[in-house]
């Protein structure tokens, strides 16, 4: 057994209100720059949809992910050496392109205040950024909002075209949610294995994945790996992004950006412990629907004995092993199973969880004597306006059974919690027919509806003094040189790097070159701390 | 004095920018060095195009090394009569290099027509382009046309010998002398791309990842405590 630490995060979609914080706040903050405007970290889709690039879900098309190739796990895409001997190499036959994503636009605004006095109001029109052109309209990055042309492309979501039933989209049937994505820091990421320049890496702490601007030769080949469709070309620097889970902030023990400005509190972040050596064999699990539950088996109880005796002997510190025992993720996915992987079924074993939307069934058993028999919620899952078939497609690779029975523990929470806060009789045997106490219905409550800050976000800060000089990495980071695409780059214009000697963070330690004493005297001068 | 300054001076000078220049830009900017690719644009007229280039280019390159690097004498030794080579050399390689050319016409039409690879190509991509085109075509009509024409003419004991002496260093700029304008065109556009090389989108062909083929799928990358 070898035991890593994963940042992760869980999205409580039933409390999602589709309002796009966090797509927003994510691109202020990380690709509000030329050749990034296409690319958003962080989207919401409503589903049923396409979704953004288009038809993103459809592996056949994108051949993203893993797949069983006699037993083995291989790359949908192809292997290692197809690529380079079959001339994949010159020309990517399964790459998405830009007009899968959308065409970036902006306005025309010099008209409205350049125009000259004319019979109409002069009007801003939309101007392609690639090209400069004018263009018409017909696709953007959430062209489908609010279900909006959902009769056309609701019925080319993946995830309908696999319910064999006949789902329909007139208004009396409409269902919607929505889905907030970004990079899922997988456990077994295939955007990492598909790089051929080894740019791509999951970091040993945190499990974060990153591109190393410096290493990254611009194959491509991540962007197909990637099943999720969340590896980005940046057309100026030629190079691949991604969502970078916010490290500097989540390494000083602060939420992901996309988190902090959540305005419906849906998003938590905590710490799961796994065991590092099985995480092949639980994606090479034969049958897709066994995929959610191998994946929930990596997780290891952060309270028994023997885990965090292995885990201090591999290397987490005291601090990160008591984040994991609080950590939200792991109570939401693992000890209530409220929270589902998206997509087990592309074998990444993704570590954004999502809690199924379950609002739009309510009013069956929130109404008259919804109390007094609680147990209406049984049949009621069945009947849900979202049908839990469309869930499961997303979120179990189709097995139904885990989805309703998440569902089912969220709806008796809801009924426990009306009848102690109305003060009426409930059977507390009730709960143990879902799988739960009392204890626990209380504070899975707490966690989901009263979603305190301090609950939702459980994030260890990052052991940096034990490899780097963090004095001397102090103010220097990140993306801060961008714009600046000459040929100057000595700076580490888009490096993730903060030493003064340029070194990639996370490749190596820092070499002492002075002594402390050296560099005390060097940076204390006179009573005066210099720069 | 110009034979000196062409066929000594001039290929010095490339192969030393060549060199010193791969140095500087590995060093300086390892964020600029990408294949910078436009398949996010284009796809369907670089599928044939690319492929075509590169799937001509990599026999063309090898069939330069053995035609430049090994002399005569060895390969008569090995009992490989003259006929017998330049039979490959012509078909081979005149087949190889129409592949290439073909490739190269596509590539470069699509930079020039296509308003969206156009105007992400920057000057560097532009002249990158044509130089290549210009010397695949000249190298492919010499190879067909000017071994033909001129029978006499044998590239291996003028060009190949030249070649060979500016790499030990004992340069013979005489050997250049009666060469086919043709073949002479060829060598100053190809000297003349090694000493651009550096500073172009070129670089990508040292960053072909070999090493992919044997390496694990997943990285980790740890931040190691200092020892």
């Amino acid at each position: 057994m070898k035991i890593k630490a994963q940042v992760a995060m869980v999205m409580n979609l039933d409390k999602c209100i589709g309002c796009h914080t966090c797509s927003v706040t994510c691109k202020s903050t990380w690709t509000n720059r030329e050749g990034a405007e296409y690319i958003w970290f962080n989207n919401v889709e409503t589903k049923p949809g396409i979704g953004y690039p288009k038809r993103w879900e459809d592996q056949e098309l994108y051949k993203g992910g893993w797949q069983l190739k006699n037993g083995k796990l291989e790359l949908k895409s192809g292997s290692k050496l197809s690529k380079i001997a079959l001339g994949k190499i010159f020309y990517n036959p399964d790459m998405v392109q830009i007009e899968d994503y959308y065409e970036p636009w902006t306005y025309d605004y010099e008209k409205l205040t350049n125009a000259g006095e004319s019979k109409h109001t002069p009007v801003a029109r939309a101007k392609s950024v690639v090209s400069g052109d004018y263009m018409d309209l017909e696709w953007g990055p959430n062209w489908e909002d609010q279900l909006a042309g959902g009769h056309i492309t609701g019925p080319k979501d993946p995830n309908i075209e696999k319910i064999e039933e006949d789902i329909k989209f007139n208004f009396e049937k409409a269902f919607m949610m929505y889905l907030p994505r970004l990079c899922e820091h997988c456990l077994n990421p295939s955007c990492v294995a598909s790089c051929p320049s080894g740019a791509i890496y999951k970091r040993d702490e945190d499990g974060i994945v990153l591109v190393d601007q410096e290493a990254c030769r611009g194959w491509r080949y991540c962007m197909t790996g990637c099943p999720y469709k969340k590896v980005y070309f940046n057309w100026k620097t030629n190079k691949a992004e991604k969502c970078t889970f916010c490290f500097p902030r989540v390494e000083s023990g602060l939420p992901t950006v996309c988190s902090e400005t959540c305005t419906g509190r849906i998003r938590y972040l905590g710490v799961l412990l796994y065991d590092a050596d099985r995480v092949l064999e639980a994606a090479s699990t034969p049958d897709e629907k066994d995929l959610y539950k191998a994946q929930c088996d990596l997780f290891l109880d952060p309270n028994d004995p023997e885990v965090i005796e292995q885990a201090r002997k591999d290397g987490i510190s005291e601090e990160w092993i008591e984040a994991a025992q609080n950590s939200p993720v792991y109570k939401l996915a693992i000890e209530y199973q409220l929270a589902f992987p998206l997509h087990p079924e592309y074998r990444t074993l993704p570590m954004v969880w999502y809690v199924p939307p379950l609002s739009p069934i309510m009013n069956y058993f929130e109404g008259k004597d919804s109390i007094k028999n609680p147990d209406a919620i049984f049949p009621a899952i069945e009947e849900m306006r979202i049908p839990v078939q469309y869930l499961a497609n997303m979120l179990t690779a189709g097995d139904a059974q885990p989805v309703k029975e998440g569902l089912q523990r969220m709806a008796m929470m809801r009924s426990y919690m009306r009848a102690l806060s109305s003060g009426k009789e409930f059977d507390e045997s009730r709960l143990a027919r879902v799988g739960l106490t009392a204890e626990q219905t209380k504070q899975m409550y707490r966690l989901l509806a009263i979603a305190k800050y301090e609950d939702r976000f459980v994030i260890p800060t990052s052991k940096k003094e034990q490899h780097m000089n963090v004095y001397r990495s102090q103010g220097s980071l990140g993306y801060e040189q961008m714009g600046d695409f000459g040929g100057n780059s000595s700076n580490n214009q888009f490096s993730y790097s903060y030493m003064e000697n340029n070194d990639c963070d996370g490749c190596g330690p820092v070499v002492p070159t002075k002594t402390g004493k050296e560099i005390y005297e060097e940076n204390f001068y006179g009573g005066i701390w210099r720069d | 004095m110009t034979n000196q300054f062409l066929w000594v001076i001039f290929p010095y000078i490339c192969m030393a920018v060549f060199i010193v220049g791969h140095i500087f830009r590995y060093r300086n900017d390892k964020f600029g060095w990408t294949a910078k690719s436009s398949e996010f644009f284009e796809k369907k007229q670089l599928m044939i195009g690319s492929l075509l280039f590169h799937i001509g280019i990599v026999p063309v390159i090898l069939g330069h090394v053995a035609g430049l690097g090994i002399p005569k004498a060895w390969t008569q030794a090995m009992g490989i009569s003259d006929h017998m080579y330049h039979m490959g050399a012509v078909y081979g390689g005149g087949f190889f290099g129409i592949v290439t050319l073909l490739g190269m016409i596509i590539l470069t039409s699509r930079r020039f027509t296509k308003k969206n690879v156009r105007q992400h190509s920057s000057a560097s991509d532009m002249i990158v382009n044509v130089l290549l085109l210009f010397i695949v075509f000249i190298g492919t009509y010499a190879s067909l046309v000017t071994n033909a024409v001129v029978p006499g003419f044998d590239y291996r004991d003028s060009i190949s010998v030249w070649f060979r002496s500016l790499l030990i260093f004992r340069p013979e700029a005489g050997l250049m002398g009666a060469v086919p304008l043709t073949f002479k065109l060829h060598i100053l556009a190809g000297f003349l791309i090694f000493a651009m090389w550096p500073f172009t989108r070129l670089v990508h062909v040292w960053s072909v990842p070999l090493n992919y083929v044997g390496r694990s799928y997943i990285l980790y990358r740890k931040n190691s405590p200092s020892a």
